[in-house]
């Protein structure tokens, strides 16, 4: 019983921050980029295929490079790629955003299914341990800086992460001190106000949907390299969407999106941190607890989601 | 008016138009184009991919002949033709009113479930036609309650009902799978499966044929849907409301409620597409089976164009390409999930052939006016220069 005790109070809670960081960086990084697109007023709902599009190239890249760093720029690129769809149909062209979002989500999961399972199959290869960095100092913390079941202890991440959070803040400054953040908002409150500003509506929010693809094809490519260690069909597993709906709550602030991402991602990453608690729970109760408490959130909190009027709506010139 | 003043000039102007009926059969022919261009343009481009994985696309489509039509093995599309043509009902009803409702798979499943875990005892307790017809209710109201959080959420709040019916179903195929391991569970068994229906129990087959009554429920749903939104003022009403809430308010149209029924319908069709495949084909089901039905299904209702008969010859033919895919991905050594690629595919080049069709009819430019003039103004530049 004590050791039982001693396992709730050290391990437990260094394991729930670890774990959550380690499951929702993905969703971070999908839902900082949703926060931008969102904000210019395109609705993704083609987030997951994008980021298993990002997870596929991303190992395939971490995996013939033997780097990391490629692995995340192929993933970047695959997602910008991806995203590039959305681009045309939607914002050029004025085409149904959710229908086009569901094809990319559909294509984006048939695709890298079929891809991974013709080529690695038989050979399911794994990637190998990403290396990390620790923060100076901090990470001598006795408790929370010890590496727990192949978790990145809490102030030992790799590098990508620092650099998500710093992007992070980066963010919110963009959006509220510049002329940029300026922009990709009236884009999404209101579009005719920033044409007759002289801005192009059309290419303001093909560079806020390009952004989102690299941010997804990111988060998709670190849940693979850093997060799985490997690919499989189906990776993401509505992770895509649980991100728009962060996206939705924080109401577009980076800030609020890291910490929502966080707290999702303990929620994700209960299966082991109750079995260290020696709670057994089914599988299927800790998969359903995620989703469980999206819908908590958004049933306690419905009045406060806050979605710009535009969002959804293509921009035509003229068009009343 | 103008209809009226268009008769009185119509045999006048008659030399200079076209009569009346190779118009009507032109703008038909149009439709169907627009259908069909977009499936071939899919079939072509997956043809494209599978030689890129190194595939034969002439074997791989012409074994989904083999499989899905040849012999009768179209028997075996027609069976799979009762679930979608439901659940094509119950997405044709709720994107009418411009509600997306994509929790089908959880849906499904759930009322999968029940159907699986009741049927067993049902049937043989008490008489045949009393426990299908319970137990397809059973199925239409499991459905219907499972939208029942988004349908509230979107009606009182304005929640964005894509994310909330998304995650119900999330919820709902683990929910699933936790009542087929637990008070469902065949105990005569260690697989986590329900009790298997009698063979002779299950739903009775069209005479002459293996297809299951399923299919006619289905057919009749389809009509009933057809109906409802054509002839009855319910219909108007919840097609006014998806063309646009604003004006179906200042009609006096009671939006909440309208939303709660129309998902609520939805969810029922969806059910009871539930109950018609496990009572006529499944029998049982097992942890894990999750067919999402529903994403392939799709772009067919909207190449149909939400159009309840419209969607009956797709889901026919889509009924072919996934019965006779299963044989063809399997002789390629591909997983099924090809399907889902084809499927996305259609969706995208049906936005696109929808978008040019626009255009033409507008007799506008196929390019939108800032892309034109984003691909004209260097050429201007250089006009200019000269």
């Amino acid at each position: 019983m004590i050791l039982a005790s001693q396992v709730w109070t050290e391990v437990f809670w260094t394991s729930a921050i670890a774990g959550g960081l380690l499951a929702g960086v993905p969703l971070m990084f999908t839902a900082l980029g949703e926060a931008i697109s969102e904000r210019a007023g395109v609705l993704n709902i083609g987030l997951e295929g994008m980021m298993l599009a990002g997870a596929y190239c991303g190992f395939l890249g971490a995996y013939y490079a033997n780097t990391q760093w490629a692995g995340y720029l192929t993933g970047i690129g695959a997602g910008m790629l991806t995203s590039l769809i959305m681009v045309v149909l939607c914002v050029w062209l004025g085409l149904d955003q959710i229908v086009v979002g569901i094809a990319i989500t559909l294509g984006g999961e048939g695709i890298t299914s079929v891809l991974y399972q013709t080529r690695f199959s038989t050979v399911e290869p794994r990637l190998g341990a990403v290396p990390t960095n620790p923060i100076p100092l901090l990470d001598r913390i006795p408790l929370l800086g010890k590496a727990i079941n192949g978790q990145f202890p809490l102030f030992s991440q790799p590098l990508v992460v620092y650099l998500g959070l710093a992007f992070a803040v980066l963010l919110t400054w963009i959006f509220n001190s510049t002329n940029i953040g300026l922009n990709l908002r009236a884009a999404g409150e209101k579009p005719e106000a920033l044409d007759a500003a002289g801005v192009s509506v059309v290419a303001t929010r093909s560079y806020a949907v390009l952004a989102t693809g690299a941010l997804a094809g990111l988060g998709g490519a670190y849940l693979a390299i850093a997060g799985t260690g490997g690919f499989q069909p189906f990776l993401t597993q509505g992770q895509g969407f649980m991100a728009i709906v962060i996206a939705m709550l924080a109401r577009g602030r980076p800030i609020a999106v890291v910490v929502f991402s966080l707290m999702f991602g303990i929620a994700l990453s209960l299966s082991t941190l109750l079995q260290l608690a020696g709670i057994n729970l089914s599988t299927e109760v800790v998969n359903m607890l995620p989703f469980a408490a999206i819908i908590l959130a958004l049933i306690l909190f419905a009045r406060r989601a806050y979605l710009p009027p535009a969002l959804a709506l293509p921009y035509v010139r003229g068009a009343r | 008016m103008s209809s009226e003043t268009a008769a009185r000039e119509g045999p006048v102007a008659a030399p200079r138009h076209r009569p009346a009926r190779s118009v009507r059969l032109e703008r038909i022919l149009d439709v169907v184009i627009r259908s069909i261009v977009p499936v071939v343009l899919a079939l072509v481009a997956g043809g494209v991919l599978l030689l890129a994985l190194g595939r034969n696309p002439l074997t791989f489509y012409g074994n989904i002949w083999v499989g899905g039509v040849q012999g009768t093995a179209w028997q075996d599309s027609a069976i799979r033709m009762a679930p979608f043509l439901l659940i094509a009902a119950g997405l044709v009803l709720i994107f009418r009113a411009n509600i997306w409702n994509l929790g089908y798979n959880g849906q499904f499943l759930l009322a999968a479930a029940f159907v699986a875990g009741y049927a067993p005892t049902l049937v043989t307790e008490v008489p045949l036609w009393l426990a299908f017809v319970t137990l397809f209710l059973l199925a239409g109201a499991v459905g219907a309650i499972w939208t029942l959080v988004p349908a509230l959420l979107k009606a009182r709040f304005g929640t964005n009902e894509i994310i909330t019916t998304l995650m119900m179903s999330f919820i709902a195929i683990d929910l699933a799978s936790i009542l087929i391991k637990g008070p469902y569970h065949d105990a005569t068994t260690p697989l986590p499966q329900t009790a298997v229906i009698p063979f002779e129990k299950m739903l009775p087959s069209i005479p002459g044929t293996r297809i299951h009554v399923g299919l006619l429920v289905a057919f009749a749903a389809i009509l009933v849907v057809h109906y409802v939104l054509t002839r009855t003022a319910w219909g108007l009403r919840l097609q006014v409301m998806g063309a646009n809430p604003r004006a179906a308010r200042h009609f006096g149209i009671d939006l909440p409620r309208l939303i709660v029924v129309s998902f609520l319908a939805s969810g029922f069709l969806v059910g009871l597409a539930a109950a018609a495949d496990i009572l006529g084909l499944w029998g049982y089901i097992r942890t894990g089976w999750n067919p999402a039905y529903g994403d392939t299904i799709i772009p067919f209702v909207f190449l149909a164009r939400l159009n309840a008969l419209a969607v009956v010859p797709f889901i026919a033919f889509f009924s072919v390409l996934s019965t006779g895919g299963d044989l063809a991905a399997q002789e390629a050594s591909l997983p099924t999930d090809f399907l889902l690629v084809l499927v996305g595919l259609i969706l995208l080049f049906m936005t696109v052939i929808e978008y040019l069709g626009r255009r033409r009819e507008l007799g506008a430019s196929y390019l939108p006016p800032g892309l034109r003039q984003a691909l004209r103004a260097p050429l201007l530049r250089r006009r200019k220069a000269a």
